[in-house]
């Protein structure tokens, strides 16, 4: 570079260039997004609680059972016979069914079968949104209309209805059946919402110099308009997290999602709320396990939505 | 305007009859009616069960098309919705259902509606103070509430308010007591009882969402340029954000309150079954259960529609508040 | 700058119209916007070519049309012996590395969720020109230093820089496939007075070390007249004079370049309440619509002023076409008269 006599260069670096005449050390480090972002969300102590009881909740899930057998010998398809109705006692520590068996250990099972069907939903159905979305945006024309045309037609198309009389009939294929049928129901507003972003987003400046750089259009919608649109997506799947974990609970609740023997927090709720008042324990702790787990989902990802918008002053920036 | 208005509609119309067709459909093919018979002791003779089915034009025998043919040019010529599994008549159940459900949905939806935006609204002004973190608090343990859980807990919180108050003020099961013998008001009184449970389970949820999504609408618009702009001009801050602000933030709720009306919907089944409301929503489940098409189709049919109507709605109220619709 | 070698960038009749649609269920062309109605020029290695004109002339339109960001509705351009209007994306592929753009707008021209060493690389990675992750490290660090900012700061993203280093950031980017032209579509309009001349100063001096030639598109003629060499003035969608810098500022023999000219102050405020001020009235006529015979007849000075009537039939009925008026300097008017305006 030219010996900084002009000011004006120097002034205008002086933030940036500490000796804008030397040579700097050779090698160039590059830190990424991703540190940034996670230092940012490591800021927010509610983000944080959420972060630690969601883990609980997988923790309890899938380790809880191992541990609560070796404590005190239950699993959820076990039956003792002398603890008819039991409340919650050391040796079983959220009760008993009319029928013996152990609350704990079959709440767990559920909320296993529910965190992983609301992940799995919202994995599925935000990529869809996104993709479907920005293409319908990015294209325009026939493709647009056509995508659109058929959000529409899934978006009048009664869900709830189509999956709760699908989905007995698949019930031998197992629950995986029925994270398809929630999730291909389930993207269809953020589509909607990604498309409209892509609109505008595509006649911004740095997109035509991607595309005069000649990136494809692949490489554009999947390096340059998807990422300027990550903290609507990131939002979106974790309301989609909470969403879907409702929706099965529902649906199982009417006994369409998961069936008997196989337990979920749905179906658990529904056979609980019958004898609600009287027993509490059957109902509560399902519910309650169900609340915590999406509220904690809901928090997280407002968090990470400040985290990840680089304009947000919530999020406590970098400078 | 007119013109976008009309194409919503035709728009809206071609999408009922997809989506009354596809329930019809999907219904056939994955209910089972003759299970009902099946199931009997002793078993009716093959040639009354065959002919019952054809009777009610749900033989899987019978070709599909056909069938559907018949069914909609009932519905489409007579208003004639055709009869259930058993052999009633459904347009016998068809209006009384139908009215108990919209009691529940427009009211929820309004209340939740208005009620909704107005949080979102002051939330937003009173960002990161008490009014704001109660809002937020209240909103994101709603949203992660489903609504058959927010039914057993009112239903809780109604037993105690009757314990306490010492009479029945909250009534949690159907919507109205039979025989009772009292004035017109006196009707009024127990209907509004009955309905306040139901409501608030629906409401709660749609304010929660409404509120969120408001919040941040209200907030994009409030850091805007044209806010300061009209500011500077001279107008306080209130008059700054009702006269201009306001109008801005409440144009994504338009789009919001359509698509709303679906998960509204089911919400509504949820707490007809819960409150024992005779309505569509309760119609519809037990229709699955015992296998009935035509039920299916009729209540998706009614579904579909009132959808329509407030998505339209929805569209009309985007129209006026949006002039670069009016072109 | 003498006319005689070959230009490296020639344009000839060069058009994009954008189709208005109206008509009721079924859209038809009722009309075009002519943003770009016939437009020539040629751009010479190693030269400032400007192109200054009004908001609204059609020159961004231009700019973007010679690459082909626009496709041309019509006309030629031809980069290097190469026809370009009517090129697919694979055949522009190529070309692309050799003729780059800068935008205006440096809030809008990256990309804000990359970092600043993704933004510049991403060309380079595009077109394979690096073998491994080392040489892409070195080429990156050597197109930040040479565009005057610190290479430790690659990781960071656009938002913590000012204006003026993010245009330094997109003309490293620019600069990154090694080309020979610029296209250059306002690239100072958006910041400061003060931070405007150390952009400046930089595009001069890569243009010196580099051996680039430059479209400097603008319409702020005190910039455009420190760092052209020629200057070329657009109207309405044509090109309506081209002269080499000085002989423009000095000699100018279309009415509305003098105008605009006249419009200029100047630092001296004797010599600027002194002056005599050529005023244009009215509106620019519409792209879609523009006057008969020469476009500039609805506002020029010289039509209501000087002009007989017999003279003015002319203007009516004839459009203007280029005119030499003497070394280099080229313009479109019946009636070209050479003024001292400043």
């Amino acid at each position: 570079m030219s010996a900084p006599a002009d000011p004006l260069v120097v002034a205008d670096d002086a933030a940036v260039s500490d000796h804008p005449g030397q040579k700097a050390p050779s090698a160039v480090v590059v830190r990424g997004r991703r540190s940034l972002v996670l230092r940012r969300f490591r800021r927010r102590r509610g983000a944080m609680v959420a972060l630690g009881v969601l883990v609980l909740m997988f923790v309890g899930a899938f380790l809880g059972p191992v541990i609560y057998q070796a404590i005190t010998g239950w699993t959820y398809s076990t039956q003792d016979y002398t603890a008819f109705l039991q409340p919650p006692s050391p040796d079983h520590w959220f009760g008993t069914t009319q029928i013996g068996q152990d609350v704990f250990a079959q709440t767990m099972r559920g909320l296993q079968k529910s965190l992983i069907i609301g992940l799995l939903v919202a994995l599925i159905s935000t990529g869809l949104a996104a993709v479907v979305g920005a293409c319908a945006g990015y294209f325009g024309g026939w493709v647009d209309r056509a995508l659109m045309w058929g959000v529409d037609l899934l978006l009048v198309i009664p869900s709830f209805l189509v999956v709760a009389i699908i989905s007995p009939a698949f019930q031998s294929a197992g629950w995986l059946v029925l994270v398809f049928l929630i999730a291909i129901f389930a993207w269809m507003i953020t589509a909607r919402i990604v498309r409209g972003m892509t609109l505008s987003l595509k006649e911004r400046e740095f997109v035509l110099a991607a595309r005069y750089s000649g990136v494809s259009s692949a490489g554009i919608i999947f390096r340059h308009l998807i990422p300027n649109m990550s903290s609507l997506l990131i939002i979106d799947a974790t309301i989609a997290v909470a969403t879907a974990i409702i929706a099965e609970t529902g649906l199982s609740y009417f006994g369409f999602g998961v069936q008997p023997p196989d337990v979920s927090l749905g179906n658990l709720i529904a056979s609980g709320t019958r004898s609600a008042f009287t027993f509490p324990w059957l109902f509560l702790f399902a519910g309650g396990l169900l609340v915590a787990t999406t509220l904690a989902v809901s928090v997280i990802g407002d968090a990470l939505r400040d985290a990840l918008d680089p304009a947000s002053s919530r999020a406590g920036g970098t400078k | 305007m007119g013109r976008f208005l009309l194409k919503r509609l035709a728009n809206y119309v071609v999408l009922v009859v997809v989506a009354t067709t596809l329930a019809y459909i999907v219904a056939s093919l994955a209910l089972n009616p003759r299970s009902t018979y099946e199931g009997r002791n002793p078993p009716p003779p093959a040639a009354v069960v065959e002919q019952q089915l054809t009777a009610y034009g749900v033989n899987d025998k019978d070709p599909l098309l056909g069938r559907y043919a018949d069914w909609i040019g009932g519905v489409v010529l007579h208003g004639d919705f055709g009869q259930t599994v058993r052999g009633q008549d459904i347009n016998d159940q068809l209006g009384s259902r139908a009215l108990v459900s919209l009691r529940l949905l427009v009211l929820g939806s309004i209340i939740g509606a208005v009620v909704g935006v107005l949080a979102g609204v002051v939330s937003a002004i009173k960002k990161y103070k008490v009014t704001d973190r109660a809002i937020t608090a209240y909103s994101f343990f709603f949203i992660a509430t489903p609504v058959f859980f927010t039914a057993v807990l009112l239903k809780f919180g109604a037993l105690s308010v009757n314990d306490a108050v010492g009479s029945t003020v909250l009534y949690y099961t159907g919507y109205e007591t039979p025989n009772l013998q009292a004035g017109f008001w006196g009707h009024v009184a127990d209907q509004v009882g009955h309905l306040i449970l139901p409501t608030l389970s629906i409401a709660l949820g749609q304010i929660a969402y409404f509120s969120r999504y408001q919040r941040n609408a209200m907030l994009d618009v409030m850091n805007s340029d044209f806010l300061r702009t009209a500011e500077a001009k001279g107008l306080t801050r209130r008059k700054a954000l009702y006269k201009h602000g306001l109008r801005t933030a409440l144009i994504p709720m338009a789009t919001l309150l359509a698509y709303s009306f679906g998960t509204l919907a089911v919400g509504a089944t949820f707490t007809e079954k819960i409150f024992g409301w005779h309505g569509m929503g309760e119609w519809l489940v037990d229709s699955i259960t015992s296998q009935d098409i035509n039920v299916v189709a009729t209540v998706t049919l009614f579904t579909a529609v009132f959808i329509l109507i407030s998505g339209f709605l929805a569209d009309v109220i985007y129209a006026v508040l949006d002039p670069r619709v009016r072109v | 700058m003498t006319a005689t070698r070959e230009p490296i960038l020639s344009v000839r009749g060069l058009e994009k119209h954008f189709p208005i649609k109206g008509g009721g269920l079924i859209k038809r062309t009722v009309g075009a916007v002519r943003a770009v109605d016939g437009l020539d020029l040629d751009l010479y290695p190693g030269e400032v070519l400007g192109l200054v004109g009004e908001s609204g002339c059609g020159k961004s339109t231009t700019g973007r049309a010679i690459l082909n960001l626009q496709p041309a509705t019509g006309g030629s351009v031809v980069f290097q012996g190469r026809e370009i209007v009517g090129l697919g994306r694979k055949e522009m592929r190529p070309l692309r590395r050799d003729i780059q753009i800068v935008f205006q707008d440096p809030y809008a021209s990256l990309n804000p969720r990359l970092p600043v060493f993704d933004i510049v690389a991403e060309p380079l990675i595009i077109h394979g020109l690096t073998k491994d992750e080392a040489e892409l490290r070195e080429r990156v660090r050597t197109l930040v230093e040479t565009v005057g900012l610190n290479p430790e700061h690659t990781n960071r993203y656009p938002a913590e820089f000012s204006g003026g280093q993010r245009q330094r950031i997109g003309i490293a980017r620019a600069l990154a496939l090694e080309p020979k032209v610029l296209v250059l579509d306002e690239p100072v309009s958006a910041l400061d007075v003060s931070i405007q001349a150390g952009v400046i100063n930089l595009l001069e001096d890569l243009k010196e070390r580099l051996g680039l030639s430059y479209l400097f598109i603008a319409h702020d003629l005190s910039v455009v007249r420190h760092i052209s060499d020629r200057v070329a003035v657009m109207y309405l969608g044509k090109i309506i004079e081209v002269a080499p810098r000085d002989e423009l500022f000095d000699r100018p023999t279309h009415p509305y370049t003098q105008a605009l000219l006249s419009a200029i102050p100047l630092p001296d405020p004797r010599l600027e309440r002194s002056r005599q001020r050529i005023i244009i009235t009215g509106d620019v006529p519409s792209p879609a619509n523009p006057p008969s015979g020469c476009r500039f007849r609805t506002r020029c000075q010289k039509f209501a002023g000087e002009l007989t009537d017999t003279q003015r039939e002319k203007c009516l009925t004839v459009e203007p076409l280029l005119e030499s008026r003497g070394e280099g300097h080229t313009s479109a008017c019946h009636y070209a008269e050479a003024t001292k305006v400043l």
